[in-house]
């Protein structure tokens, strides 16, 4: 066997990063000159396999039910151990993030996550990620195979379309649930119908915001006009003053819009960890000296308070 | 309840980026005058900690590190935030030891340090954001792992896990022993030890180990490299000129803004 994997959990259905993880498994499956297969785990199964099938040669579907730790890892380690993959890829959503290293551990392989880079030189693999923050790269060389990685997957480019559709099977296993640990409720808090990581614009504010009131009246309706998703500085989380799952940094949701505009963020190097990849990165801020600045294309030192209300009737008579 | 929970002494992730600078040989961040701090995600661990013992007025709080000598400050500081019992295992080999290198010296001195309900670890850590302990330890020590937990509570004989995802949160219930990882959020922010217990917890005592003294491949330990290995470390060329908008008004500047904003998103 010895192909590259790729392992889904079906809920996000096939959006931009089920094809970003497709387009990374390609490449790396070309350069070792293997086939690329794909795992796809939960509700859903069914119907992203048959998209996957277009660019993958093979998809095996687990009918596990919805995700739960143990019973999802033992089920994967299993199909992994049939399969023996040289190199498992998983996307960057919350279950992939937890599952890697576990996953590896069982395999006797090397783990490593939030992968901007994946190649192989030689018989090893090595793989590209952001350090200290952001701050700095590394080049991590994997010491035992497989490698199991994930990425950051809406950054890179889908797979090309097959000329023949890959096959797709169900996996027979029998795995017995975990009873040690298990999910019993499921809360999703969503913007709408876009998730943050595939908004194209995204309006996020900072500690400078001052508190929750200003992200309701005056950032959403900003927002709103743009076709916007809202983020916010771990500053602004930690406070209270909106969702976790608003936060964007290397330890929150790693976004990749056209632009990302930047209100009374700062900029430390953990924040900007999670927008590297913006297209066009913008900036409101007091301080002409705040580190944003160095990494946006344009931007304003100005209060916000006295811009977005301004901004809001610009952008609605240049609507018109 | 016997908690332990594992503490990361690292270099403070706050330095301004223009103070950052790297080894190219050893393939780490240089000390510059950088301060050495406890990782933000392992206090938020500790935190968590202490909220669930004053919430259930009972429990035992362990503290441990792998790392250089001064990371015994990071224990101090704990052990002034109210930990029980601290516990050091010194690192005389590499001092970036890959995460499976860390797991396993960690599960030996939890082996050897007595018998433990919850195990607890933040979710990353700020300077090589691996965020590969809490799993590693787990199937080390053959438990299950819950990650990015924010709140914990008692349920009979059982815990209750809330954890953050990336489309909102999930409630889990799970048994004892398990290991899980923190995460941030606005009700774990760590505490400030007042400056009398800092002095205080100098007096308290604290266990201190070699790699030598715990059941591990001494060997393999000091190398630090058969999982992964640092093989390059560079800090990336940012090449961004901001334009700051010009115009002689407030109204003029934000017309410009509002203008460029289109231009880049052709949304309107």
């Amino acid at each position: 066997m010895n192909a590259v994997d790729i392992c889904l959990f079906a809920q996000a259905g096939f959006d931009k990063a089920a094809q970003g993880l497709a387009g990374a498994g390609r490449r790396l499956a070309n350069s070792l000159g293997t086939e690329l297969h794909a795992i796809v785990l939960g509700p859903g199964a069914h119907a992203l396999a048959s998209d996957l099938s277009l660019v993958v040669d093979k998809v095996v579907t687990v009918d596990q039910g919805e995700y739960e730790p143990e019973t999802c890892l033992s089920a994967l380690t299993q199909l992994c151990r049939e399969l023996s993959p040289r190199a498992v890829l998983l996307a960057n959503d919350t279950y992939s993030q937890e599952i890697t290293p576990r996953l590896a551990h069982r395999l006797g392989g090397s783990a490593v996550g939030d992968c901007v880079d994946v190649h192989v030189d030689g018989e090893t693999f090595e793989v590209t990620r952001q350090v200290y923050g952001g701050k700095a790269q590394a080049v991590i060389q994997l010491k035992r195979q497989p490698a199991v990685v994930w990425i950051r997957a809406r950054s890179f480019a889908p797979a090309n379309p097959l000329a023949v559709a890959g096959e797709i099977k169900q996996a027979a296993l029998d795995i017995p649930p975990d009873t040690r640990t298990r999910i019993i409720e499921r809360k999703r808090e969503t913007q709408g119908e876009a998730r943050l990581e595939e908004a194209r614009v995204i309006v996020s504010g900072g500690r400078g915001i001052g508190g929750p009131e200003p992200f309701d009246l005056e950032l959403k309706p900003l927002a709103d006009l743009l076709g916007a998703q809202m983020g916010a500085s771990r500053a602004a989380c930690d406070a209270g003053w909106v969702p976790p799952t608003w936060q964007v940094g290397q330890t929150g949701k790693k976004v990749t819009p056209d632009l990302y505009l930047a209100i009374a963020i700062t900029g430390a190097s953990q924040h900007m960890a999670g927008i590297s990849e913006a297209k066009n990165i913008a900036a409101i801020n007091t301080d002409p000296d705040a580190p944003i600045f160095k990494h946006c294309r344009f931007g304003i030192v100005e209060d916000y308070r006295k811009v977005v209300p301004l901004l809001r009737e610009k952008l609605v008579a240049l609507q018109k | 309840m016997n908690i332990l929970v594992c503490l990361k002494q690292i270099l403070d992730p706050e330095i301004p980026a223009r103070d950052f600078r790297i080894d190219p040989v050893k393939h780490e961040a240089e000390r510059g005058a950088a301060n050495l701090v406890t990782n933000i995600f392992c206090e938020n661990a500790l935190e968590t900690a202490l909220q669930f013992r004053e919430h259930h007025g009972t429990g035992t709080i362990t503290v441990l590190c792998y790392g250089a000598a001064t990371a015994e400050d990071s224990l101090r500081k704990a052990l002034a935030m109210k930990a029980d019992n601290a516990a050091l295992v010194l690192n005389d080999g590499n001092q970036n030891p890959d995460p499976l290198t860390v797991a396993r010296v960690l599960a030996a001195a939890i082996r050897k340090l007595g018998a433990f309900d919850l195990i607890m670890v933040g979710r990353e850590a700020g300077d090589w954001g691996a965020g590969q302990t809490g799993g590693l330890l787990a199937e080390e020590l053959g438990l299950p792992c819950v990650s990015f937990v924010d709140r914990i509570e008692s349920n009979g004989g059982k815990l209750r896990l809330n954890r953050q995802t990336d489309t909102g949160w999930e409630l889990l219930e799970t048994e004892v022993p398990v290991v899980v990882s923190v995460t941030n959020d606005e009700h774990n922010v760590p505490r400030i030890p007042k400056v009398r217990d800092v002095m205080m917890s100098y007096r308290q005592p604290l266990t201190q180990w070699g790699i030598g003294d715990l059941d591990v491949a001494a060997d393999e330990v000091r190398a630090g490299n058969s999982y992964y290995e640092v093989a390059e470390l560079s800090i990336p060329e940012k090449e961004s000129r901001c334009e700051f908008v010009t115009g002689d008004t407030l109204d003029e500047r934000v017309e410009t803004l509002a203008r460029r904003i289109v231009e880049v998103t052709r949304a309107l």
